[in-house]
């Protein structure tokens, strides 16, 4: 096995030796398992750690191709070039581990969206760098061909490899200043925007191409700073109740962004990662757009919600709507069977998830079924209100999605609807005109009686339409922050 | 390895992917996102390339490229396994 270490750590650009590319295998099979504990909580750690042995074999092996083992020796022999170089890359690690462990201790649960948005970055600007490095210094990649340049298919995947990063990278800063409200979410419209966009991905393609023709350092730059723009023009556009759809697709460039730069290093490991992250991200785009009935190609293009709002104003009229108190709410769901509670982005930004809990709690004393019905695209990421009810100790066999819940609503003494909207507007079933007809939304229309967590009646939802529920026989307007709505409830109802 | 060779891996790890990412629970989507993060920063492989060339003495400017972009994916995979080994402890069964 020695023999085999030292004929690839002597010529660098030879094949790997077979232990190495085995390992690398094997790491790629521990990601696949990683995904695969997802398919329940109960699997879901064990998944978690095959991730992280998957990671820790992966860094092994590339450390252990750069041993400087001499001829015939088992052993490294290393020069203090060698130890100083492992210094800096122990001290690089630790201090991206110091970051990295601190902020996941810290971080709220409410912020996610936003954390997440921020690593994707950093993948998208570390594949950037690996690839300019790759340029800059070819051989130490093995990629230099017989002619003495970079061959020509590395440099399709170092410039393809370069693109992704940049767009992930400059995409994923806009992201994360949208959701952590730091930039206004509202869709940003330049004019001519399709015109430009379309313009700059067709000159970063062209330059790809003429960059096997020739690897000039200016072709190569030239395409890194072109898709650091794209990637700012394509999300700004892009706001409020898009913004899921949008994690989950720059989730899918980060993995295409480390599958390039697998393709450029031959590391299967990379390679099965990417797939695995660029599928992923994919998939859960698709599920997003899905669940708001839109094409994945409209919410790319941006601009939803700028000018609909606008639109539904003026058409609204005065409707004669119930206002309910703590009371009512307190009373009425002690008496019922079945509550079905309907949370929404709006909880999230009251924290009103460990209030609600309380609620749900003191009801389930009383003999009453409590259930939470999550859609899809509550929240600003795929999965955020099941975390945050997570986080509330909330057990995960009383929440459910929507296709499983929907039919249960006829069957509801109570719907509680707390901080969602428009997922729960029946104008998406029945108004053709409507900008969110065709959205699967859930019936609570059919329950016997409805709260509405509100905090006023003047807003209507992300989409700016108005809502029948509001003026249903059968509904009560909680109009309070959703916080305080839950806290007076737990009062009233412990009297 | 040969481009065809790589090339059926990466087609085939996008079937996995698609039909493995199909199986898991919506309620686990945020940390699926955020594991995939984590493993995505695998590219830490290439960093850590760019990280040894030349020499340790001398650092050439694809050795500082290379240890910042170690530094960047080391965030990435510590933070990214953390925070879902956190995410993924909460979830709790009805307990009965």
């Amino acid at each position: 096995m020695a023999n085999l270490i030292l004929s690839a750590a002597g010529a660098q650009h030879m094949m790997p030796p077979a232990w190495a590319l085995l390992a690398y295998l094997i790491a790629g099979i521990l990601f696949i398992l990683a995904l695969r504990g997802l398919s329940s909580p109960a699997s879901s750690r064990r998944g978690n750690r095959a991730g992280m042995i998957g990671m820790l074999i992966a860094v092994a092996t590339t450390m252990l191709l750069k041993a400087p083992v001499a001829p015939g020796q088992f052993l490294p022999s290393p020069t203090a070039d060698d130890l100083v170089t492992l210094g800096q890359i122990v001290a690089a690690i630790s201090v991206g581990a110091i970051i990295g462990l601190f902020t996941a201790r810290r971080i709220a649960m409410t912020d996610m969206p936003q954390l997440v948005a921020a690593f994707h970055s950093l993948v998208g600007l570390a594949a950037v760098l690996v690839a300019a490095a790759a340029f800059l210094s070819p051989a130490a990649f093995g990629i230099v061909g017989a002619d003495g340049h970079i061959l020509p298919v590395s440099r399709v995947e170092m410039g393809l490899g370069s693109a992704i990063g940049a767009i992930t990278f400059s995409g994923s800063v806009i992201a994360f200043l949208k959701l952590a409200g730091k930039m206004s979410g509202a869709p940003i419209l330049l004019p001519l925007r399709h015109f430009i966009n379309l313009g700059t991905l067709a000159a970063i393609l062209g330059l790809v191409g003429y960059f096997t023709q020739d690897q000039a350092p200016w072709v190569f730059w030239t395409i890194t700073i072109l898709a650091f723009v794209i990637g700012f023009l394509l999300i700004i556009p892009i706001g409020g109740a898009d913004m899921p759809v949008v994690v989950s697709m720059l989730n899918s460039y980060s993995g295409w962004a480390a599958a390039a730069m697998g393709f450029t290093l031959h590391n299967s490991a990379m390679i099965i990662t990417g797939a695995l992250v660029g599928s992923s991200g994919a998939i859960l785009s698709y599920i997003m757009c899905r669940a708001m009935n839109r094409s994945f190609i409209s919410v790319i293009a941006g601009g939803f919600g700028a000018d609909a709002s606008a639109g539904g104003g003026e058409a609204r009229e005065q409707r004669p709507w119930k206002r309910g108190s703590a009371e009512d709410a307190a009373f009425l769901m002690q008496q019922a069977e079945s509550v079905i509670i309907v949370p929404g982005y709006g909880m999230a930004v009251a924290q009103a998830q460990h209030a609600l809990r309380e609620m749900a709690d003191m009801l389930k004393k009383e003999g009453v079924s409590v259930k939470y019905a999550i859609h899809p695209v509550a929240g600003r990421m795929p999965g955020h209100m099941n975390v945050l009810l997570a986080e509330a100790n909330v057990p995960y066999d009383e929440v459910f999605e929507l296709e499983d819940i929907n039919a249960e609503f006829a069957q509801a003494d109570v719907a509680f609807i707390i901080g969602a909207n428009d997922v729960v507007n029946p104008a998406a079933k029945t108004d053709k005109s409507s900008p969110i007809y065709g959205m699967p939304v859930f019936d609570v229309d059919k329950a016997k009686t409805v709260f509405f967590v509100k905090r006023s009646m003047g807003g209507v939802g992300y989409a700016g339409v108005d809502n029948d529920v509001f003026y249903m026989d059968q509904t009560m307007m909680l109009l309070a922050d959703a916080k305080k709505m839950c806290e007076e409830i737990v009062k009233a109802m412990a009297h | 390895m040969d481009f065809i060779s790589i090339l059926s891996i990466f087609v085939l790890a996008c079937f996995v992917g698609y039909y493995v990412v199909w199986s898991v629970t919506p309620a686990l989507h945020t940390p699926l996102m955020a594991v995939t993060n984590a493993i995505s920063s695998v590219i830490i492989v290439g960093a850590l390339v760019a990280a040894t060339t030349g020499m340790a003495s001398h650092i050439s400017a694809a050795r500082w490229l290379g240890l910042i972009a170690v530094v960047l994916a080391s965030i990435n995979i510590f933070g990214g396994f953390a925070v879902t080994e956190r995410m993924l402890a909460m979830y709790k069964k009805k307990d009965k």
